[in-house]
């Protein structure tokens, strides 16, 4: 595994591999040393073409944490605002020296264009593309749902997927990469995923996908999801091109107190725990999420991003550890 | 069990389980009071090794806790040639919840080789404390060292060439009946 | 080749050398021998029969080759004036010449747009002196290509470029009203129009959400906004009713889907002046290639699906899809070479127009070269109504023919074309075919593969 592009092509051991490593890597925060040598004198390079100070810090605090050197190269106020290509940028940061490119930008499929290319030999973790893919998100998304599980069944998460969980998904599928990463993650894992949205916010073609779609969030619910994931959406959705108003997008997909009181009653599989409420972040409370809802015991909304930097550790890790066919049995 | 010709038994089932004995006893010598003494298996299978080591601590001195004073300490994240191998995910390391300060802690390993497993153990044990000594066990030193370190207990020193590989093959991690335990040198 | 516009202008017209092409397969019939005089086919038949001559006879050995006539290209992006960086009208006939093409016509959307007299008769005369291919310049319907308001259409069919054809293309006639009155003012000076049918507000266009791909399936999985079938089958079935309607000719060009193709089907049969284009690259490319996220596959209108494809070839050998089009569109590197949604559209076809056909079209034994002739030539020169280009291969027709080593087998290298664009979607593919011989009234302008000069420019267009 050289890139880490998306999670439709990510193979089921590679992403328990990385959910096992996080799971190390969560202790090292509450070690005295928060610092693993790992990544010494290795450069990783944060190309952020749009603003998410969550994911860059995130990403940031992955890379310093295992020691590598960081640069942050932010597409505002940089030569990219006058017109300088993405080829030029990143054959610049290449000759800097950069190991590992976590690329974040507004273009969807430009970490793959970047791993296709000749402009770099670095490692491409895609932070965030577009419309396309968002997988480490989904992957500290799979991270907390494992660990909820787990603890649930009192098992030991390391080397188990997500078998016998029921994920519902819920709101703006279309535009979210989340939702696509989430998708294909979650099924690779062995999750069963269920969608719901209004009809205008899944992409064409999601009868494709597999998944099972529902158009009424109560309707889903009744399906007695073991976790359900609450997505944003965007103020330029609410204009009534999407759905009528952001009031009307409330009463029917938002996880309201009426309906926090029904996930109350769900449960994590057989188990007496509750079932789960995650959202990627950032929240509009009380549109898609109360504010009881956000708050509430069973939200595991602050375990996700602890757990984002975990699992950005595992990937750089495991991107910038090249594998070479070893059989040795010793050391 | 089958073998290819290329593999000889160096160590059996017993003579493993005597030169852990043999090491338990030592180490209760080398050390007043087993009290502040700690078992620190390497992944994966020191792990087992510092089990059973502990058991037999426990059997040779009541004081000794063979469940809150046995660990593991887990080193991927430590290692010096992480480019040159296959990507390891790391395992779990449990060490003891009232920490490593002022005790001794003694490594476990399956095998000493270039002794950079065990630099990277030393390493990895100064991030989580300020051990009074830090003692080295292994089952197997096949000579070879790139630095210049030593093991404490020995269960067997096996002269080796470079082109060989030495194998251990435990029931823990290798899912064998106990009787077949042995280590192998694969030519 | 590379000699001055200026000292080809002076060269006078003189009577050349005379052709006697040997065992070339008419169509893909018998071999027959070819003579070629004074830009005439003077004879076919064995060559002792042909008149003799005083005039040098050059002999070409065409056995194992096809004669076809001159392919007829009604679909080109020349990019001159405005965009020489891209192409130019040399650049561009010099890559028609080799793609075995006698004539092309350039769509309007240079810089300054062709909505005037002044821009199609430049056109014309830069293809005049090039003198590789004839260049007919396709005239704006509206000025700018804003959809606003008509072009001057009879000035330019007026002009000495003496166009016929107008389009908008690359933008659609979106206001119904408009396209109604381009179809009915167009009629009276004997042309037609062409649309490029793409319902703008489907698409997203010109807003920051455009339509970035086929929407289905893929799209749904790469998250790139969707350019959907129903956006161009909205289009069509309104102009072709708007046809009917007011009596008028109406070309749809690049029909791309399944129920494009079942909408012109059902107005042939109503006996609606409607006519239909169709690109190689949509016979033989789906939208699976976007996968790579490579901008080479992005193109308007969009790599379909795999029962489009199919829907397509089938179409165009039963008739309802009447002539192939390139949409030639070089880009320069620059325009291909970044984030997907930033990229230009277009590919290049002109220099594998043929061998992508034949790969779709004949080698499936959909059709034969009989039927190539005709959409490839006979076809196109018919709806823009010339009498000059894909004429029969017989005694006393124009000599605008090529040569086709059908079982020849090459792999597509951008670098060696012509055009100036690169931005070919069959990068290191390997497709049957190839032109070897390209004669433009009677000059051959390629032989063996490789250009040799151009016509003067005294010669007839």
């Amino acid at each position: 595994m050289k890139h880490l592009l998306d999670t439709q092509a990510l193979a089921h051991r590679d992403a328990l591999a990385i959910l096992d490593t996080a799971e190390e890597m969560t202790a090292v925060s509450s070690r005295e040393v928060k610092k693993l040598p790992t990544l010494r004198g290795r450069t990783v390079v944060n190309l952020f073409f749009e603003d998410s100070t969550r994911t860059r810090i995130s990403f940031e605090a992955a890379a310093k944490r295992l020691s590598a050197d960081v640069m942050n190269f932010s597409a505002k106020g940089s030569s990219v605002s006058k017109g300088e290509s993405l080829k030029d940028t990143v054959q610049t940061l290449d000759a800097m020296g950069a190991d590992a490119i976590v690329i974040r930008h507004s273009a969807s499929g430009a970490a793959a264009q970047l791993a296709a290319s000749d402009w770099t030999d670095a490692a491409v973790v895609n932070a965030g593309d577009g419309t396309h893919e968002h997988p480490t998100q989904a992957l500290l998304d799979a991270l907390t749902l494992r660990r909820g599980w787990s603890r649930a069944h009192g098992e030991n998460p390391r080397g188990r997927n997500l078998a016998g969980m029921r994920v519902l998904i819920v709101g703006d599928i279309v535009h979210s990469r989340v939702a696509r990463s989430n998708v294909w993650l979650l099924r690779t894992l062995g999750a069963e995923v269920h969608l719901a949205a209004p009809a205008t916010l899944l992409p064409y073609g999601a009868e494709t996908w597999p998944v099972t779609i529902h158009y009424s969030l109560d309707e889903a619910l009744r399906e007695a999801p073991d976790a359900v994931m609450m997505l944003r959406v965007q103020a330029e959705r609410m204009g009534g091109a999407f759905f009528p108003t952001a009031a009307e997008y409330t009463r029917r997909w938002g996880l309201t107190d009426e309906r926090l009181a029904l996930v109350e009653q769900l449960r994590l599989g057989a188990t007496d725990s509750p079932a789960l409420i995650l959202h990627p972040g950032p929240m509009n409370r009380g549109v898609e999420i109360s504010a009881a809802a956000a708050d509430s015991p069973q939200s595991r909304i602050l375990d996700q991003v602890a757990h984002g930097v975990a699992v950005r550790m595992a990937v750089l890790h495991l991107l910038l550890s090249q594998r070479q066919p070893d059989g040795s049995l010793d050391e | 069990m089958t073998r290819s010709p290329e593999t000889a038994t160096v160590m059996t089932a017993a003579d493993i389980d005597r030169a852990l004995t043999r090491i338990a006893h030592e180490i209760v010598e080398a050390q007043r009071g087993v009290g502040e003494l700690i078992i620190c298996g390497i992944p994966r299978r020191g792990v087992p090794l510092a089990q059973r080591l502990g058991a037999k601590l426990a059997a040779i001195d009541p004081d000794f806790d063979p469940v809150a004073s046995v660990g593991s300490l887990d080193v991927t994240m430590y290692r010096d040639d992480l480019r040159n191998s296959a990507a390891r995910t790391p395992e779990p390391t449990q060490l003891p919840a009232r920490g490593i300060d002022g005790r001794t802690v003694v490594l476990v390993d399956d095998v000493l080789y270039s002794g950079r497993t065990v630099r990277a153990a030393l390493d990895a044990l100064s991030d989580y404390g300020r051990p009074q000594a830090v003692r080295l066990a292994v089952l197997v030193d096949r000579g070879h060292r790139e630095l210049p370190l030593r093991a404490d207990h020995v269960g067997k020193n096996i002269p080796t060439s470079r082109s060989e590989r030495v194998g251990v093959r435990l029931a823990e991690i290798d899912g064998l009946p106990a009787g077949e335990e042995q280590v192998v040198i694969i030519r | 080749m590379s000699e001055p516009t200026t000292a080809r202008l002076a060269v006078q017209p003189a009577p050349g050398p005379h052709y006697l092409i040997r065992g070339a397969s008419i169509l893909g019939g018998a071999p027959e021998d070819l003579v070629v005089r004074d830009g005439i086919i003077a004879s076919v038949g064995a060559a002792e029969t042909a008149p003799q001559d005083q005039a040098p006879l050059e002999t070409i050995d065409a056995s194992g080759l096809i004669a076809l006539p001159g392919m007829v290209d009604l679909h080109v992006h020349l990019r001159e004036p405005g965009r020489e960086d891209a192409e130019t009208v040399e650049t561009g006939s010099r890559a028609a010449a080799k793609g075995g093409f006698t004539a092309v016509h350039a769509m309007a959307n240079s810089s300054p747009v062709a909505d005037t007299a002044g821009v199609v008769e430049q056109v014309h005369r830069l293809g005049q002196q090039a003198g590789w291919t004839e260049v007919y310049p396709v005239g704006a319907i509206t000025r700018g290509l804003q959809g606003k308001v008509l072009a001057e259409l009879g000035a330019m069919a007026e002009s000495s470029a003496q166009v016929r054809m107008f389009s908008d293309d690359g933008h659609c006639v979106t206001n119904a009203q408009l396209m109604r009155r381009a179809m009915e003012y167009v009629k009276t000076i004997d042309g037609f129009v062409a649309q490029h049918a793409q319902d703008a507000d489907l698409t997203g266009w010109d807003t920051d959400h455009a339509a970035q791909m086929n929407e289905g399936k893929v799209s749904a999985t790469l998250g790139l906004p969707g350019w959907p079938a129903v956006a161009e089958e909205a289009i069509i079935a309104r102009d072709v009713l708007l046809a009917d309607y007011v009596g008028a000719r109406i070309h749809i060009c690049h029909v791309s889907t399944k129920g494009s193709v079942e909408i012109i089907r059902w107005a042939k049969q109503r006996g609606i002046q409607v006519t239909a284009e169709v690109t190689p690259h949509h016979l033989l490319l789906t939208d699976e290639l976007v996968r790579s996220y490579d901008p080479v596959y992005k193109v308007n209108p969009p790599l379909r699906t795999e029962a489009d494809t199919q829907a397509l070839r089938e179409a165009l050998a039963e008739g309802v899809i009447d002539v192939i089009g390139t949409d030639h569109a070089p880009h320069p590197e620059q325009a291909k070479e970044c984030e997907w949604n930033q990229a230009a559209m277009g590919m290049t076809g002109l220099e594998t127009a043929l061998p992508a056909v034949q790969h779709a079209m004949i080698n499936t034994g959909l059709i034969d070269w009989q039927r190539f002739a005709e959409i490839t030539s006979t076809r196109p020169a018919e709806i823009y109504g010339h009498t000059h280009q894909g004429r029969p291969i017989a005694a006393g027709e124009p000599a605008n023919i090529i040569l086709v080593d059908a079982d020849a087998s090459t792999t597509i290298h951008p670098e060696t074309h012509a055009t100036k664009g690169r931005n070919s979607p069959f990068r290191g593919v390997e497709l049957p075919g190839q032109v070897r011989h390209t004669f433009l009234g009677g000059v051959p302008v390629m032989l063996n593969s490789q250009l040799t000069g151009p016509r003067s420019a005294g010669g007839a267009a």
